[in-house]
């Protein structure tokens, strides 16, 4: 499960607050990559983003599917109804400077790289596309770690703060 | 959130212990509830398929545990924990998680005789092989592990032969042959040891000692450092599809966090060994003030084991933080601040005279239990480790005379005063 994390020069991974604020930002979200197996890791993200847990309006992005999770399937990012906010991709290693490319060019704002997976060349290119980015993270333990989820799995959130939470 | 890394004593007062989301209660509330009302069935689906966290049943989860869990974890340097109904189950848990029948492990002989007896006999009946070793010394532990070997397990303090596990040297035996590391650091708790730092994979504690400290709830608690390679080939239950999950498999879907999840989603479900909330909330209130306690245990265990070591009734004191103590040296580099405040020593005179000391005490309880804020002490050869043969006894470091020795947080005057006049009477 673990990368080799190359550097990517002028750019750091984002800190905890920083991610936290990432999805706080974020409205809109195209997952690319999303399988309509109910046992893949992708699907398990899907359900929970849809999911009560998230408040975030999801499109999947899938040239092979007609519908995931009772939702339409699109054939690019090119092809969404909308801008989305947030590119949330979940293909191999080598695909994923393509989706960087189609990312920047349909105007995103951020491009989220699942867990498991680096590029120093999509982060160059999602960066002088000025997108924010995140890489070698998974969107939904990062949700979970700051709505309260991680913490009813017993995992430490790192979340330390005496203030009440607001939804 | 920030990212700022909070010490130690502000994670044992805070860590999962936010405002109370539906309330504001500042304090940790007790949710005294068997049960969760669902949102809807789609959510209930959700949630049973493990596609959403949230609480469902107390016997896996439960608000306040999970609040005991996060603290713990934090002051481990884990990923996260599963909390348990005692310490005993805590180990149980984790066999049962990490081996299956025909399967072995890899054990210390010289720890706590319950946990002896479990592994030789319980896990024994499901068709699981404890390979028993004298002592801590790595080696042996390498010479015996096979194919069929699943983890390694010993106790940071032996339980009572006081020998100090070499964590780090343990850790790469292990890492070597594709295994994790197992320690049992009841006897150091978090502040005074925490093995994660020094290559160990799980770390379990029996919480019902130092981790409360008030000696009033039985509790236990297994941490994972989220480091482990389980897709390594030797764990197929970590790698394959499960059935009662819909085909998922814990290492692809949850990486890091899949020990943890199948921990409370297979043998907590299965086993049912859960954490009451109301045991959690008085662990939780033990936890905030762990690291005064400590201190205070640390102190006044040398104390009473230097006026021990100088008392001409007894014949011998095996504490580590002795500089007398063969184990002294591992002890500064895995416990500087101290090995903790249980130890043991020979009352002169032997079985007789320990037995005539321990009726003699009249502040220190006589009591099969360590850990507490209250000076307690025991005869193992009579009571502990009753059960094991005297072969067993003496490989676990045992002998007839010792008497073990859990020094709590009274004034260090008060101790020493028992000890000595307890000490006479047994002599005379």
């Amino acid at each position: 499960m673990s990368v080799e994390k190359k550097k990517v020069e002028g750019w750091n991974e984002p800190s905890a607050k920083e991610r936290l604020a990432l999805l706080n930002r974020t409205e809109t979200i195209a997952m690319v990559g999303v399988s309509a197996k109910k046992s893949r890791p992708s699907n398990f993200v899907a359900t929970y983003l849809l999911s009560s847990s998230a408040n975030f309006e999801i499109f999947f992005v899938n040239p092979v599917e007609d519908e995931i999770l009772g939702k339409p399937c699109y054939k690019s990012l090119s092809d969404l109804p909308v801008v989305p906010d947030m590119v949330d991709v979940f293909r191999k290693s080598e695909d994923l400077p393509e989706v960087a490319i189609e990312a920047v060019e349909i105007g995103a704002s951020s491009l989220w790289i699942q867990l498991g997976l680096w590029s120093v060349e999509a982060a160059e290119i999602a960066l002088a596309g000025e997108l924010e980015l995140v890489m070698d993270r998974c969107i939904k333990i990062e949700h979970a770690r700051f709505h309260g989820g991680l913490h009813l799995a017993g995992f430490d959130t790192g979340v330390i703060d005496s203030r009440r939470s607001k939804k | 959130m920030n990212d700022r890394e909070w010490g130690f004593k502000t994670r044992a007062i805070h860590a999962g212990g936010g405002p109370d989301t539906a309330t504001g209660a500042r304090n940790v509330p007790v949710y005294q509830t068997t049960s969760f009302v669902f949102e809807d069935t789609r959510d209930a689906a959700d949630i049973f398929a493990l596609q959403k966290f949230g609480s469902i049943y107390t016997r896996i989860s439960n608000p306040t545990v999970n609040a005991f869990e996060e603290r713990m974890a934090s002051l481990e340097g884990g990923i996260g924990s599963v909390a348990t109904s005692s310490g005993m189950s805590a180990e149980f848990l984790t066999a049962a998680a990490l081996a299956s029948s025909g399967d072995s492990f890899v054990t210390s002989s010289a720890i706590y005789g319950g946990t002896h007896t479990m592994f030789d006999v319980s896990l024994g009946k499901f068709g699981i092989e404890a390979r028993f070793v004298e002592g801590d010394d790595p080696d042996s532990f390498d010479a015996v592990i096979d194919k069929s070997t699943k983890f390694l397990y010993t106790e940071i303090v032996g339980n009572p032969s006081g020998s100090i596990a070499d964590i780090s040297v343990l850790a790469s035996v292990a890492h070597s042959h594709d295994i994790p590391l197992v320690i049992d650091a009841t006897f150091a708790t978090p502040y005074l040891c925490r093995p994660i730092d020094f290559g160990a994979d799980i770390v379990l504690h029996s919480a019902t000692k130092f981790i409360g400290g008030h000696g009033n709830s039985i509790g236990g608690v297994v941490t994972e450092s989220g480091r482990f390679n389980w897709g390594n080939g030797r764990f197929p239950e970590m790698t394959e599809p499960v059935a009662t999950y819909n085909g998922l498999k814990y290492w692809e879907n949850f990486g890091e966090y899949a020990f943890c999840t199948k921990l409370r989603s297979e043998q907590l479900r299965d086993l049912g060994a859960s954490l009451a909330p109301m045991n959690a909330f008085l662990l939780i209130q033990g936890l905030e003030t762990l690291p005064f306690r400590m201190d205070g245990h640390v102190a006044n265990a040398k104390t009473v084991a230097s006026f021990l070591e100088n008392h001409s009734e007894v014949s011998w004191v095996n504490y580590a933080g002795l500089e007398s103590s063969p184990h002294h040296e591992l002890a500064n580099k895995y416990m500087p601040k101290g090995p903790g405040a249980i130890f043991t020593f020979g009352v002169k005179g032997g079985r007789e005279s320990g037995a005539k000391f321990i009726d003699s005490l009249q502040l220190i309880s006589h009591l099969a239990n360590v850990g507490d804020v209250r000076s307690l002490v025991i005869h193992p050869a009579s009571t502990t480790h009753q059960q094991l043969s005297d072969e067993d006894l003496a490989s676990g470091g045992v002998s007839a005379d010792m008497v073990r020795l859990s020094v709590g947080l009274e004034d260090s005057d008060d101790i020493l005063w028992d000890l000595d006049q307890a000490l006479e009477k047994a002599s005379s």
